[in-house]
């Protein structure tokens, strides 16, 4: 990250800034802006530069500032980034700022991300294996093993990154819901299967696993090789070794 | 590029329609009181709507890092919900509602177990209990919690709940009024339906406020955007009594640097977890202030010392003083501070591992808020209740860490179930016509506001007032200088201009913010000017002392035919064999 820094300290940062109504093409453009540059500056900050400054009318979405809730997803300079955990000296030059591509835009940086939650309620939910004496026991290290699937923050950057959901988005859930998934498969006290779900209804198979997603994470989740790839994995035993799906349903660790 | 269908209409700036829909219960705020609360109204066989300002999962609740405080007692069986209640009595220095902290310390070990049923995975001891971590001023060992992430787990395990019920819920809606039948019971609220622009009027039997804090009033807070502290201003104009506006809790330790970060909070969990503070020269300045209990003191107490090392030229360049975690290694720091230690690094590039930490001061809770009563959550208007951060009863004038998690289960749940019955029990009131236009008529006010002011730049004025004239250490001077500067940006904030369409229209909503900051900030200044002693948080340089003979009382805010009046009121005693849990 620190290679990319500007060399001399630098008084100013100019950025590219999509603006725009979504169903009218027409007013879709790039509007340029040069706000004065501070130490620490994140994408964020220079942006509610220009609205207290120069265009209040500039939208976009954002909440905790800190990168904690995941509001304020948008593509800089082309990669899907958080603009509040995103320093504009990470960049030389001008920063381009656009909205998320995967989802319909509602009017500058701001697109509809409601779809999500269809997708979410679609997901079979905790459901807590029967007959568990409380309160219950868990080991702290099972605890840690769906913890890194908890981080996420529903940013839905690996969404947006990923190719399959621009192409084919009724057909897979995405990334997003496939480490959700996986995160309630790995709650040590859950007792149900998620396969059939991510086989027949979530359209697992159409990831191509190209990793583009947890690449961009802002919470770090190794994506594909965690949550993805074990999903698959197991989709494969429990569709073809019936054997080995019964042998880890009666050992309990399904 | 951006073809797909859009959700956006042409609606024209000055179109004074609105759909009107009904429920049985409105919630407004999908934060843990929110969410904790539907799910109680639904569960309870009502007709449950939810209605937030931000997206779904994304409310100021994920923020929170330590934990929950209650008392499992699994590392110090000795801890029991008498001890926390009297904690939490005890460190809101005596001027809490005592029922309220009754309740709250006896279920919230109950609402742990319950969110843990849910799906919450917290950590665990070596025998598979919920672990517990030690936090400033609690006796025993007493925060369940989920590495530094206990808020994001919190929301998401509730999300999930409320969608497997399938409790409708409608996000980026604000809502900007409320409004009361002929017989002063709350029956509807106006909104703002933030992706379209569109307005709606929501008609309900009972509703439930859980809008949040309103840390957003100062300028360095580790609160989120929403925090504006809309509902304090929904409830007062609907006539609902608000209570010790005037308790506003600085966290001790925020981050300072790099200036874009200001304020942002370094978790309570750095010290419990063994974080030393150290002054610029090196010492260990938490001995003198509170030899026995250190960095582990009351918020107050720590914020104060620190605040006061920096004011006496012991602090950093930056204007801050050291916190340092260092000798907990690489690994242990990685595990249970995750957070921190991501958000030093990539906001600040220091590593927390082998550098201390520079921390100041920053505004973090609003103990003040919507008189709430303590079986039902219940405010003195019929039909309305009020749950979580923006209601008052429980912190008094220091809320302990860890007690706000809890407060929002145990109260949002609480007020779930009475507005659920409530609503079974009465039938829907009606507006009147001309209520509903004129509130329609006030917020479409920006967009006929030509060369009108800039409500972003109004909100960081607001700010940079109060945290210049309402901070930490207050006197009656400054407190009329805030008051006076507030009165300048009430006037500009009638000239406040929306721009651009009414789609997502961020300065729009910012604009009627701005009104409702200018309240809030208001009923805290006049209520800080009242209160003439120092308590808790409330920490006055005029009147140093606390003033038990005069001061065991809440300051009641409310509005008399259009004028901000005060009432003060002696705080309840509990009967004796409560009085005897209470061990000062
Ligand atoms: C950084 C940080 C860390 C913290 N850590 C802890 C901790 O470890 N332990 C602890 O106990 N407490 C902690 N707290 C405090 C605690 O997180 C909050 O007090 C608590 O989450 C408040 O919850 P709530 O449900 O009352 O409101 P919020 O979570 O603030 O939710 C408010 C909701 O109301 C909605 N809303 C607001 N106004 C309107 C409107 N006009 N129309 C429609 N909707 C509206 C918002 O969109 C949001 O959905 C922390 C706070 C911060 C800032
Ligand atoms: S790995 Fe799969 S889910 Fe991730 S971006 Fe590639 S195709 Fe999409
Ligand atoms: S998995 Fe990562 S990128 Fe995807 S939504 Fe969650 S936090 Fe964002
Ligand atoms: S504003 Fe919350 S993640 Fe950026």
């Amino acid at each position: 990250m620190m290679a990319e820094m500007a060399q001399e300290p630098r008084k100013e940062v100019t950025l590219r800034v999509f603006r725009g109504v979504g169903n009218d093409p027409s007013s879709h453009r790039y509007d340029t802006f040069t706000v004065p540059h501070e130490d620490g500056m994140v994408v964020l900050n220079a942006i509610h530069y220009i609205q207290s400054h120069f265009d209040s009318s500039l939208s976009a979405r954002w909440n905790c500032k800190a990168g904690r809730c995941g509001s304020c997803s948008a593509e800089i300079n082309e990669v899907p980034r958080l603009m509040c955990k995103t320093p504009v000296d990470k960049f030389e030059g001008e920063i381009t700022v656009e909205p998320m591509r995967a989802f319909p835009l509602v009017r500058d940086l701001a697109t509809d991300v409601s779809d999500n939650w269809a997708v979410g309620m679609s997901i079979p939910p905790f459901t807590p294996r029967t007959g568990l004496k409380e309160p219950w026991t868990i080991k702290q290290e099972d605890v840690e093993r769906s913890r890194e699937m908890r981080k996420c923050i529903e940013c839905f950057l690996c969404q947006d990154v990923c190719h399959v959901v621009r192409e084919h988005k009724a057909d897979y859930i995405g990334p997003r819901w496939v480490v959700k998934a996986a995160s309630l498969d790995m709650h040590p006290l859950d007792g149900i299967n998620r396969s059939d779900f991510l086989k027949d209804q979530a359209g697992l198979g159409y990831c191509n696993i190209t990793k583009c997603c947890q690449e961009i994470c802002p919470e770090h989740i190794i994506i594909t090789d965690d949550a993805i790839i074990p999903e698959k994995e197991r989709v494969v035993d429990r569709h073809y070794d019936p054997l080995v799906w019964a042998y880890r349903k009666l050992r309990g660790s399904k | 590029m951006w073809s797909k269908e859009s959700p956006v209409k042409n609606i024209p700036k000055d179109d004074s329609s609105y759909e009107t829909i009904t429920c049985d219960v409105l919630i407004v705020g999908a934060g843990g009181a929110g969410m904790r609360a539907a799910i109680a109204s639904f569960d309870g066989g009502a007709d449950t709507l939810i209605v937030c300002k931000t997206l779904l999962g994304k409310a100021h609740t994920v923020m929170a890092e330590g934990g929950i405080a209650a008392s499992l007692g699994n590392i110090d069986p000795n801890d029991s919900w008498e001890v926390h209640f009297s904690d939490t009595i005890v460190e809101g220095q005596s001027i809490s509602n005592w029922k309220t902290a009754y309740i709250y310390a006896k279920e919230v070990v109950d609402r742990v177990y319950e969110l843990e049923q849910y799906g919450a995975l917290f950590d665990r001891t070596d025998d598979g209990k919920i672990m517990q971590r030690p936090f400033g001023a609690h006796t025993y060992r007493r925060l369940c919690y989920i590495g530094d992430r206990t808020g994001l787990e919190l929301i998401r395990t509730l999300e999930d709940q409320v969608l497997k019920r399938k409790i409708p819920f409608m996000d980026e809606v604000e809502i900007t009024a409320l409004f009361k039948d002929a017989t002063g019971r709350a029956c509807a609220a106006l909104a703002i339906k933030n992706r379209t622009g569109e307005l709606l009027l929501i008609q309900f039997k009972a509703i439930i406020l859980a809008t949040g804090g309103c840390g957003k009033v100062y300028e360095v807070t580790s609160n989120s955007y929403e925090s504006t502290g809309d509902g304090l201003s929904l409830a007062y104009r609907a006539g609902a009594d608000l209570m010790d506006m005037e308790m506003m809790q600085f966290h001790p330790t925020g981050m300072i640097y790099p200036a874009g970060v200001r304020g942002l909070l370094v978790t309570e969990a750095v010290r419990g977890e063994g974080g030393i503070l150290t002054n610029v020269k090196g010492e260990r300045f938490m001995e003198r202030y509170d030899p026995k209990r250190k960095e582990l003191s009351a918020r107050d107490i720590v914020a104060r010392s620190i605040y006061t090392e920096i004011i006496e030229g012991r602090g950093t360049a930056n204007g801050a003083v050291y916190l340092d975690i260092t000798k907990r290694g690489p690994e242990y720091i990685k595990k249970k501070l995750p957070s921190m230690y991501y958000q030093f690094l990539e906001f600040a590039g220091v590593d927390i591992t082998k550098q201390k930490m520079e921390v100041a001061p920053t505004v973090h809770y609003h103990m003040g808020g919507v008189r709430a009563d303590p079986e039902t959550a219940g405010t003195n208007v019929p039909g309305f209740y009020a749950a979580g951060e923006v209601a008052c009863g429980l912190h008094g004038a220091n809320r302990l860490g860890g007690n706000s998690l809890g407060d929002i289960l145990v109260f949002g749940r609480r007020a779930g179930i009475a507005a659920a019955r409530f609503a079974k029990e009465n039938s829907m009131g009606r507006a009147a016509g001309q209520d509903i236009e004129g509130e329609v008529k006030r917020i479409l006010a920006p967009f006929d506001s030509p060369n009108g002011t800039n409500p972003f730049a109004l909100k960081e004025r607001i700010a940079a007032t109060m945290w210049k004239h309402v901070g930490i250490v207050r006197n009656e001077k400054d407190l009329r200088a805030g008051l006076a500067d507030i009165d300048v940006i009430a006037e500009d904030a009638k000239r406040v201009e929306a721009k651009g369409p009414r789609i997502y229209n961020e300065s729009w909503v910012a604009s009627i913010q701005v009104w409702n900051m200018v309240l809030e900030c208001r009923a805290i200044i006049t209520s800080a000017l009242e209160r003439t002693e120092s308590r808790g948080a409330h920490t006055r340089s005029d009147y140093p002392a606390k003033d038990d003979a005069h001061w065991l009382a809440n300051i009641i805010t409310r509005d008399d035919g259009g004028k901000m009046v005060h009432e003060v009121v002696p705080v309840q005693k509990p009967p004796p064999e409560v009085a005897a849990l209470i061990k000062e």
